[in-house]
């Protein structure tokens, strides 16, 4: 008789790749509806587009290395990338800009570098910064959300605006942005940013009709719905809680702290949990598991230091929100980090 | 300690990190009793099936053995004896595949029963109390025990450990999916396992027996519990489910929250584990007096009809559990010895069942899926949180894989217990266990060849000194005038410089005396081909003549004079060590040379041994015109020391020796030899003598482009006999010898090398036999005489052309 015969462990746990990324997938839903429901049908636009966009460059990539195609599209990953890629920018954002950044994540930040596992940096927020820097106006012309909006637009309309740059009717995305009380809005972040900046208090900005009393109104749904995703990851053991905690809880300090010495032009530590990235950045982005930091305690420290960077970013550098920057600076430190962070081994510094 | 023992005792458990939890599979095998095979056909009991030495056989082809009679004998360290597990005859003594994931061909007595599985005469001990501790342990070691858990360790050893141990932990555990072997014997065996315990307590002593059981197992649980209930030392602790709870390490962990040193053993920590199946046997071998022949056995799997546990003689072929269970094997079919987390697949079937074989797995492809394609690592360190040694497994497999050694060790490769858990909870399906395996047999590898690379460099280094001191000493001589005479004062010279001795006697008469010689000479001389021989047979004529006069040549000799204090009653040891050499170097040959010396004496024996190794090597590069040619010999002697009727001697003899060669240039050669001779006897009723000789040639040879040869060589012999009933007497003589020669040639065709020397060393006790009346005063008294001889010749020797 002939037997087979093979490597111990015999046993597996079934857990795989692809259902692992499908997992953070379907955890991103809960966000992605509450975005829908706040910003219109453009994100569901956006995110197609960046699907054939990461699956069309993952086999192209794939066939120019030589490699086989299908494992490659098969583990989920790229749709994943796709998927981050697509929560974070604008809505209503030309469609070239996210074709361009789902080739740049796939080809460039994660290809070339030798594809998946070997990436130094996130690809979604690789590909989010190259957007920002490279078309700062497209990439920040987020819409009020709908209930707000002057001129309420169908999906129709964002279709066109998204593929034409002008809706059917002849506005452009400038006109749209405006209210209902006629001034154009921004996000929150940017509006705080900008009225303290002219000298108004927190609370005198929050007087503007995008916030309700102490969130803007529909960026602190779409916090709650990734948080909501974010903690399903956790205890689907998918993600550790070392990164999100980390994370979260260094906005929060930071934020409570800087409340603490500037409460007139500070928004506070509720504000910085659920505004803006916050928590898509702390449960989805942070934790890649490639570009972050892979012992539980250098977690702790690479999450950690995110969050100082996000809220010194947001609160004394030149652009509203900083998820991007800070895991990209972050996802830099990674080696060091793991390096001298290493866990005790067992039977290593006992006293006997 | 006694708050630890507090908490232990109120069932205190500290979890170890990590760990994971594989479906149990237990109740597939655990509902029923264990039943009995029948008799298989044949019985292929491997001689090794634990860690350590083979035992020495002591059976032959043909013979009919009786069920339990041993079929080995312990020799080495650590080696443990066999048993046959019933009675037949013995059709073959040959090669077989082993039990092990290797599978290579170990030596297996093959038996065919006779049916009548009649046993030996056993000696049960009803009373183990009785018995002293090396009686109890000689009997765990006769009886063949070895650690049934997993790794085969001779349970004697650990039983005698010289550390003194605070807890013995019996590992009931049982973390791996599908095992139930432990699980069935304590619901059947409790009573006997807890009396194989207090047999362990016996010998160890412990302050606390913790005996761990994982919590699916209640039934075993409640079984050990009642059982062990009048021995309050004993506690049974219940221990959660995880894998590995199982293993050695993790168990100290988990129940008494210690953690073993690094590289380290458990009993550093005063802990000692033992599997719950090596109790049971331990106290079948002592009450019953059965030696371990068989065990039980979980056959089980999906393609199994009746699963469960058999007790299974060893040697019983795999293919026997299968059938004899039913098995209906799916295409590519695994069988695994062992569990699915750390077991491994058989390549046939047609292998014996052994001491650590606790499971047979045979697996359809539902079950137990085959391993996919390997991914790519995400880093996702899945494989971290389930590490119970808090290791980095995915960072350890990226240094693996790019065989960053340095990186691996850094990152404690070594503490990696190979336990699988990180391989079962990788997504990414990455074999990192194989990946591990690989990298430590790799590292070790290269510290192997570091040290010999060390090694090497130091004995260059050696060489170049030497060679150093040697040109300097030739130039020395050539301002010299040789030596012409061969008057007395040239035999006194040599004399002298033969024999340096020192004299320490004891002047006590209850205490020993202690002659201790050393006599060291050194002879070099330049002389041709033809003036060596004279010279030599000078020097044997003078060692000849001072034998014979004995005292005489003593007496004679003030300056340098050697004292031995023999006695009436006591024995004289007489070493000599007789060493020859002779190279040629025409083509490439070899020779060595045994030379053995026994002195004996009226009331004496001696005992001589020799084992002599040698090793040539031969490198050559074919080049034209030039020659390469090795030659390496060694020999040595170990000579006997003698003893009294109350003395035993021993004589140990190693010798070694190496034999460079080095050419450069159009012709390169290489020779190395080493032998090693080492001789061990016993002797009489009451005292061991031990003499080791210890003895070593080199000889190195170089020969540069047109024609430069140099052959050293150097040997030494070191013996000691140790005397008598109070006192004992070591006597050492090293010989070492040197020869050089150096030979040029005009002509790069035609090398050759001559290369001759013989040294002789006796020690100074040989004549005190002559002497029975000189200072004997004392049946208390031992002589201790050393002598250290060493000679050197050099020859330089010019071909074609006089010096």
């Amino acid at each position: 008789m002939k037997l087979t015969m093979a490597s111990s462990p015999h046993s597996h746990s079934h857990k795989s790749l692809s259902r692992l990324m499908q997992t953070v997938i379907l955890a991103c839903i809960p966000g992605l509806i509450a975005q829908l429901y706040f910003f219109g049908t453009g994100v569901l636009i956006q995110l197609i587009l960046a699907l054939v966009t990461v699956s069309i460059s993952e086999v192209i990539i794939m066939l120019i290395r030589k490699r086989p195609v299908w494992p490659a599209i098969g583990d989920g990953s790229a749709w994943l990338t796709a998927v981050l890629l697509a929560l974070s920018i604008p809505p209503l954002a030309p469609w070239w800009a996210i074709v361009i950044g789902s080739f740049f994540a796939i080809v460039i930040v994660k290809q070339l570098y030798g594809g998946l596992g070997f990436n130094l940096f996130n690809p979604a927020m690789a590909a989010y910064v190259l957007l920002l820097i490279s078309f700062p106006v497209q990439m920040t012309t987020w819409m009020p959300i709908n209930d707000l909006l002057a001129n309420p637009i169908s999906l129709a309309q964002q279709l066109s605006v998204i593929f034409n740059g002008f809706t059917n009717g002849g506005f452009s995305i400038d006109q749209l942005r405006v209210g209902v009380d006629g001034v154009t809005m921004a996000t929150p972040l940017d509006t705080i940013k900008t009225d303290t900046a002219h000298g108004l208090t927190v609370s005198e900005s929050m007087q503007a009709a995008i916030f309700n009393s102490w969130l803007g109104r529909g960026w602190g749904w779409v916090n709650l719905g990734f948080l909501i995703g974010g903690l399903y990851l956790i205890k689907a053991k998918v993600i550790n809680w070392h990164i999100p905690v980390g994370v979260l809880a260094s906005i929060a300090v930071c934020s409570a702290i800087g409340y603490i010495a500037a409460p007139g032009t500070e928004p506070g530590m509720i504000f910085h949990l659920f505004s803006g990235a916050t928590m898509l950045g702390a449960f989805f982005i942070a934790t890649d598991p490639v570009s972050a930091a892979t012992t539980n305690r250098g977690r702790l420290i690479y999450g950690a230091l995110i969050g100082l960077l996000v809220y010194l970013i947001r609160t004394f550098g030149g652009y509203p929100d900083a998820m991007a920057f800070a895991v990209l600076l972050l996802n830099m430190a990674v080696p060091l980090i793991d390096y001298y962070t290493q866990p005790r081994t067992y039977g290593h510094g006992v006293n006997k | 300690m006694e708050k630890l023992i507090a908490q232990i005792k109120q069932g205190k458990v500290w979890p170890f990190p990590g760990g994971i939890h594989p479906p149990g599979q237990k109740t597939i095998s655990n509902t029923q009793a264990i039943t009995r095979l029948p008799l298989p056909d044949k019985l292929i009991v491997p001689l090794k099936q634990h860690i350590g030495a083979n035992g020495q056989l002591i059976v032959e082809k043909g013979q009919l053995v009786l069920k339990g009679q041993a079929l080995t004998k312990p020799v080495a360290n650590w080696s443990v004896p066999i048993h046959a597990p019933t009675s037949g005859t013995i059709t073959d003594i040959c090669q077989m595949p082993s039990a092990h994931p290797s599978a290579l061909p170990e030596l297996c007595v093959i038996i065919e029963p006779d049916g009548q599985d009649s046993w030996c005469v056993l000696a049960p001990v009803t009373t183990p109390s009785l018995l002293s501790h090396d009686q109890l342990i000689n009997i765990i070691h006769d009886r063949g025990i070895a650690g049934m858990g997993g790794a085969g360790f001779p349970t004697y050893i650990k039983a005698d450990s010289r550390k003194a141990i605070e807890y013995l932990i019996v590992n009931a555990v049982e973390c791996e999916p599908y095992i139930t072997a432990d699980d069935v014997l304590m619901r059947e065996h409790a009573a006997g396992i807890i009396a194989g315990i207090e047999i362990m307590q016996q010998l160890l002593t412990p302050t606390l027996t913790i005996v761990g059981i994982e919590d699916n197992k209640p039934e075993a649980i409640a079984a050990m519990q009642a059982a062990a209930e009048h021995n309050d030392k004993i506690i049974i602790q219940t221990v959660p489910t995880i894998y590995p709870s199982g293993g050695e390490k993790q168990l100290i962990k988990l129940l008494t929250n210690k953690e073993v040193p690094s590289g380290g053993i458990p009993a550093d920590i005063g802990v000692l584990v033992q599997n719950v199946g090596t109790l049971f046997a331990v106290n079948q071998a002592v009450f019953e007096g059965k030696p371990l022949i068989e065990r039980v056995i979980t056959v089980t799997g999906n393609t199994i009809h009746k699963p469960g546990n058999v007790w299974a003689l060893l040697g019983t072929e795999i293919k026997h559990l299968l059938d004899c269970q039913g098995f209906s094997p799916v295409p590519q079919q695994r069988v695994v010895m062992g569990g699915p987390m750390m077991g491994f697949t058989l390549p046939t079937v047609r292998i014996g069942v052994v001491k650590t074989t606790n499971c047979i797995l045979a697996p359809d492809h539902d079950e137990l899926a085959d391993p996919g394609p390997e991914k790519a690592c995400i880093r996702c360190s899945a494989c971290a949180d389930a590490c119970p040694a808090s290791l980095l497994p995915q960072q350890l497999q990226w240094f693996a894989k790019s065989k960053e050694y340095d990186k691996l060790k850094e990152h404690n490769l070594f503490d990696c217990i190979e336990c699988g858990a990180c391989a079962y909870v990788c997504p990414s399906e990455i074999p990192l266990v194989q990946y591990y395996r690989v990298a430590k047999v790799e590292i070790k590898e290269q510290q192997a060849e570091q040290v010999k690379a060390e090694r090497a460099k130091e004995r260059f280094e050696l060489r170049k000194q030497r060679l150093e001191r040697e040109q300097e000493a030739r130039q020395n001589r050539h301002k010299r005038k040789p030596a012409t005479e061969k008057s007395a004062d040239e035999k006194q010279k040599i004399a002298d410089a033969l024999a340096r001795v020192k004299n320490k006697p004891a002047k006590d008469d209850d205490k020993s005396a202690v002659a201790a010689a050393i006599a060291r000479a050194k002879a070099k001389k330049q002389h041709q081909d033809t003036e060596l021989e004279p010279d030599n047979s000078e020097v044997a004529l003078e060692r000849a003549a001072r034998k014979e006069q004995a005292r005489k040549y003593k007496e004679q000799k003030a300056a340098s004079n050697t004292a031995a204090v023999p006695d009436d009653k006591k024995s004289a040891v007489a070493a000599a060590i007789a060493r020859a050499k002779a190279k040629k170097a025409a083509a490439s040959e070899n020779e060595s040379d045994n030379t053995t010396d026994a002195a004996t004496d009226d009331k004496k024996a001696a005992v001589a041994a020799a084992i002599a190794r040698a090793k040539a090597k031969k490198a050559a590069q074919a080049e034209p015109a030039a020659s390469v040619e090795n030659d390496s010999s060694e020999s040595e002697v170990a000579t006997a020391s003698p003893a009294d009727d109350k003395k035993a001697a021993v004589a140990a003899a190693i010798a070694r020796a190496k034999a460079k060669k080095a050419a450069q240039a159009a012709s390169v050669e290489n020779d190395n030899s080493e032998s090693e001779v080492a001789t061990a006897s016993p002797a009489d009723d009451k005292k061991a003598a031990v003499a080791a000789a210890i003895a070593r040639a080199k000889a190195k040879k170089a020969a540069q482009a047109a024609s430069v040869e140099n052959d050293n060589s150097e040997s030494e012999v070191a013996t000691a006999s140790p005397a008598d009933d109070k006192k004992a007497a070591v006597a050492a003589a090293i010989a070492r010898a040197k020869a050089k020669k150096a030979a040029k040639a005009e002509q790069a065709a035609s090398v050759e090398n001559d290369n001759s020397e013989s040294e002789a060393a006796p020690t100074a006790i040989n004549e005190a036999e002559g002497k029975p009346e000189q200072t004997a005063q004392d049946k208390k008294k031992a002589a201790v005489a050393a002598a250290i001889a060493r000679a050197k010749a050099k020859k330089l020797q010019q071909e074609g052309s006089d010096q």
